[in-house]
C-alpha cells in the first residue's frame, strides 16, 4: 500500500476491524509489536526514511513531530499521575522546560483543547474527569511536542454523540490554527464526510480505493467502497441497507485474486485468480479493481456484465 | 397496529449513592425520573439519548431485572409490577432482550443449540426432540443453517453472534424484544445485514421492538416512532418521520446537529452544543437541558416544562412552544 499526505491535510484511512487500518498507523511511527516485521517498502516524513531508524531515533519523533490520539482515553492516561504530569511530560523531554515555563506551557496547552479553568484542572487525576474532557486531556498531550502530524486512531468510538461533535469541531480548529496534518483512523464514513481531504479505503490490509473526499462519495470506483457507502442508514432514508453479504476475511488466510471478491456483487472470472492493479480512473483517485480495466475488456473482449 | 403490547406510566427508578460500601446515603440519583410511553403490536420504538440519559435503566425496569421505585408497567393490559410465579414466567417468556455485545452476552462454554433450547427447557414443556425442532427453525428464521447448532460460540463472528442471540430471543413465543445497541458493536458491513434481519423478522412475525441507541441514522432507519430521553425523562416523542422532518426540543435539535453527515456536502457549519450531560444525582432545575440549551429563557431555570402535543404529532417538552 502507499499513500502520501501534505503538511495541514486530513486524510481518512477507513476499513473495518482486522482490515489492517492501526498496523498501518504503528508502522509509521515503529510500534509495532515484537513478532511483527516491516517487510518492505519506506515510510518517509518530511524528507527522512523512517523504517530505517532505531528505536532510539524514533524516540526523539515520537511525541515530537508524530504524535498519537488512541481510541481508549482511560487506557492512554496513567490513572496515578496528575494531568499536569501527563501533559507536561513531552515538553519536559523534548523541550527541556522546566519550572514557570513548563507550568505556563501546560496551561495553554490545556487552554487550547478548551479544558475549563486549568490551573485547576492540572492538578486532578483522570478519574476525576468525563470521558470527553480525558480524550482532550490526551489531544493536550499530543499536541505538546508541537508535532506536524498527528495519527488519531477511532479517537470518538468510545464519546457520545454531542461531544463527538465537539471534539471533531476542536481538531479541526487545532489543525487551522497549527496547520498539522491528521490521519483519521475510523470505520465510520459519517467521520470522513465530516473531517477528511482524502480518502483511502482499506480491505484486508490493501488500499482498495483513493480519492479525494467527495469524489469518494460521488464517484466511488470500487465495489467495496460502494457497498459499503450503501450499507450506512441515512436520515431521512428508510430503503432497505445494501447488506455486503459474508464476512470479512481473515488475514492469515486471505482468499486468492481480489481479497473482496468472495463477497463482491461485481466479481469477474478474472476476479479469482489475479489481483487487481491499481487503476486510476481520475486525477488523485485510484482504486484496485478489474472492473476498471477498460483496455484489457475492449482488446480481450473479456466483459462479463 | 392498534393494541398496545406494552405501556409504561410514571416509571421513575432511583438508586442510592453512597459515601462507602455501607454508608448512609448521600443522595438519590434518579436514573429514569417518570417517563411514560407506549409500544405496539408489531412497531419498533427507539429510545434514543446520551450515556447517563436512562434508557439502559428502563430496559432493565421493562425486562424486570431491576423493580421500579414509581410507576407502573402494563403487559397486554395487565401490571406486571407485582407478577410472581406462572404471571411472572409467561412475562419472561414473552419479553426478550439482545445485548450490545454478543462476545459477552452469549456464553463460552455452551453450544450454540443449548444457548437458544435453554428458555425453551425453563419456559415450555416440549420433548427433547421438538426443542431440537425449534432451534433449527429459529436459526434458520436467523439466516443461519442449522447445523451450526452443535458449534460453540467461538466459532462464530460478530455478526453470527448476533444472529444467534436474536434466535435466543426469538426462541419462546416472543412478543417483545428489547434491543440495548445491538449493532453497535459490529463491523459496518454487518451491521445492515443484522438491521435488515431484524425488519424482515418483524414483518413476518409481528414481534416488537424496543431499540435502545445512541447513533440517530441508525434508530430513525429502523424505528416508526423515536422517544427522546435526556437526564431520566422523555423530552421529545413522535413518529420517525415526523421527528427527522421537524425535530422541535433544542436537544433533539442537538442530536441532529452532532449527527455526522452522509457526504462531505452535508458539512453543517452549526456548532455543537456545548457543555456535557450534568451528573443524576444533581439535577438542574426547570428544564434539566436549560445549562446547555442554545435558546434557554429565565422560566427554564425556574420550571419543568411538560409534554404537549407538537406538530405533526407526538409530543414535546419545551417551553419554547
Amino acid at each position: 500500500m502507499s499513500f502520501a499526505l501534505r503538511a495541514g491535510e486530513t486524510l481518512g484511512l477507513v476499513g473495518e476491524s482486522g482490515s489492517g487500518k492501526t498496523t498501518t498507523c504503528m508502522s509509521i511511527v515503529g510500534l509495532l509489536p515484537r513478532a511483527a516485521r516491516i517487510v518492505g517498502g519506506s515510510v518517509l516524513f518530511e524528507g527522512e526514511e523512517l523504517t530505517t531508524k532505531s528505536q532510539r531515533e524514533l524516540r526523539a519523533i515520537r511525541g515530537r513531530r508524530i504524535a498519537m490520539i488512541l481510541q481508549d482515553p482511560m487506557a492512554s492516561l496513567n490513572p496515578l499521575f496528575t494531568i499536569f504530569r501527563q501533559v507536561a511530560e513531552p515538553a519536559f523531554f523534548h523541550q527541556r522546560l522546566r519550572g514557570r515555563s513548563l507550568r505556563s506551557r501546560v496551561q495553554h496547552l490545556l487552554k487550547a483543547v478548551r479544558i475549563p479553568s486549568p490551573e485547576w484542572r492540572m492538578r486532578e487525576y483522570p478519574h476525576q474527569m468525563s470521558g470527553g474532557m480525558r480524550q482532550r486531556i490526551v489531544g493536550a498531550i499530543a499536541l505538546a511536542g508541537g508535532p506536524s502530524l498527528v495519527i488519531a486512531d477511532e479517537p470518538t468510538t468510545n464519546l457520545d454523540v454531542t461531544i463527538q461533535a465537539q471534539y471533531l469541531d476542536l481538531l479541526k480548529d487545532i489543525q487551522r490554527e497549527t496547520g498539522v496534518a491528521l490521519i483519521f483512523v475510523t470505520h465510520n464514513l459519517g467521520i470522513v464526510a465530516k473531517m477528511c481531504d482524502r480518502v483511502a479505503v482499506m480491505y484486508a490490509g490493501k488500499i482498495v480505493e483513493q480519492a479525494p473526499v467527495r469524489e469518494l462519495f460521488d464517484d466511488p470506483k470500487h465495489p467495496y467502497t460502494r457497498a459499503l457507502l450503501g450499507s450506512v442508514p441515512k436520515l431521512g432514508n428508510k430503503d432497505p441497507l445494501y447488506a455486503i453479504p459474508g464476512q470479512p476475511p481473515n488475514l492469515a488466510s486471505l482468499p486468492s485474486g481480489c481479497a473482496f471478491h468472495p463477497r463482491c456483487p461485481e466479481a469477474l472470472p478474472r476476479c479469482a485468480d489475479e489481483e487487481p492493479i491499481d487503476f486510476h480512473p481520475g486525477a488523485g483517485h485510484a482504486a484496485r479493481c478489474w472492473r476498471l480495466d477498460e483496455h484489457a475488456a475492449a482488446s480481450h473482449g473479456r466483459s462479463h456484465s | 397496529m392498534a393494541d398496545r403490547i406494552l405501556e409504561v406510566r410514571g416509571l421513575k427508578k432511583r438508586f442510592p449513592a453512597r459515601a462507602g460500601l455501607f454508608g448512609r446515603p448521600r443522595g438519590w440519583v434518579k436514573a429514569v425520573d417518570g417517563v411514560d410511553f407506549a409500544i405496539h403490536a408489531g412497531e419498533t420504538l427507539g429510545l434514543i439519548g446520551e450515556s447517563g440519559c436512562g434508557k439502559t435503566t428502563t430496559s432493565k425496569l421493562i425486562l424486570l431485572q431491576e423493580p421500579p421505585t414509581e410507576g407502573s408497567i402494563m403487559f397486554q393490559g395487565r401490571d406486571i409490577t407485582g407478577l410472581a410465579g406462572a404471571a411472572l414466567m409467561a412475562y419472561r417468556r414473552a419479553v426478550q432482550v439482545v445485548f450490545q455485545d454478543p462476545f459477552s452476552s452469549l456464553s463460552p462454554r455452551m453450544r450454540v443449540e443449548d444457548i437458544i433450547a435453554e428458555p425453551l427447557e425453563i419456559h415450555t414443556d416440549l420433548e427433547r426432540a421438538a426443542i431440537r425442532q425449534r432451534v433449527a427453525a429459529v436459526l434458520e428464521l436467523v439466516g443461519l443453517p442449522s447445523d451450526v447448532a452443535p458449534l460453540f460460540p467461538h466459532e462464530f463472528s460478530g455478526g453470527q453472534r448476533q444472529r444467534v442471540a436474536i434466535a435466543r430471543a426469538l426462541a419462546t413465543d416472543t412478543k417483545l424484544i428489547v434491543l440495548d445497541e445491538p449493532v453497535s458493536a459490529l463491523d459496518v458491513s454487518v451491521r445492515a445485514q443484522i438491521i435488515n434481519q431484524l425488519e424482515h423478522l418483524q414483518r413476518t412475525l409481528g414481534v416488537s421492538y424496543l431499540f435502545i441507541g445512541h447513533d440517530l441514522a441508525t434508530v430513525a432507519h429502523i424505528s416508526h416512532r423515536i422517544a427522546v430521553m435526556y437526564l431520566g425523562k422523555i423530552v421529545e416523542h413522535a413518529d420517525s418521520d415526523a421527528l427527522c422532518a421537524r425535530p422541535m426540543h433544542p436537544y433533539t435539535k442537538a442530536l441532529f446537529e452532532a449527527a455526522l453527515p452522509s457526504h462531505p456536502d452535508d458539512r453543517h457549519a452549526a456548532t455543537a452544543v456545548a457543555g456535557e450531560v450534568p451528573s443524576a444525582m444533581n439535577v438542574p432545575s426547570g428544564c434539566r437541558f436549560h445549562p446547555r440549551c442554545p435558546a434557554t429563557m429565565p422560566i427554564c431555570s425556574q420550571v419543568e416544562p411538560v409534554l404537549q402535543p407538537r406538530d405533526g404529532g407526538g409530543e414535546v417538552a419545551c417551553h419554547l412552544y
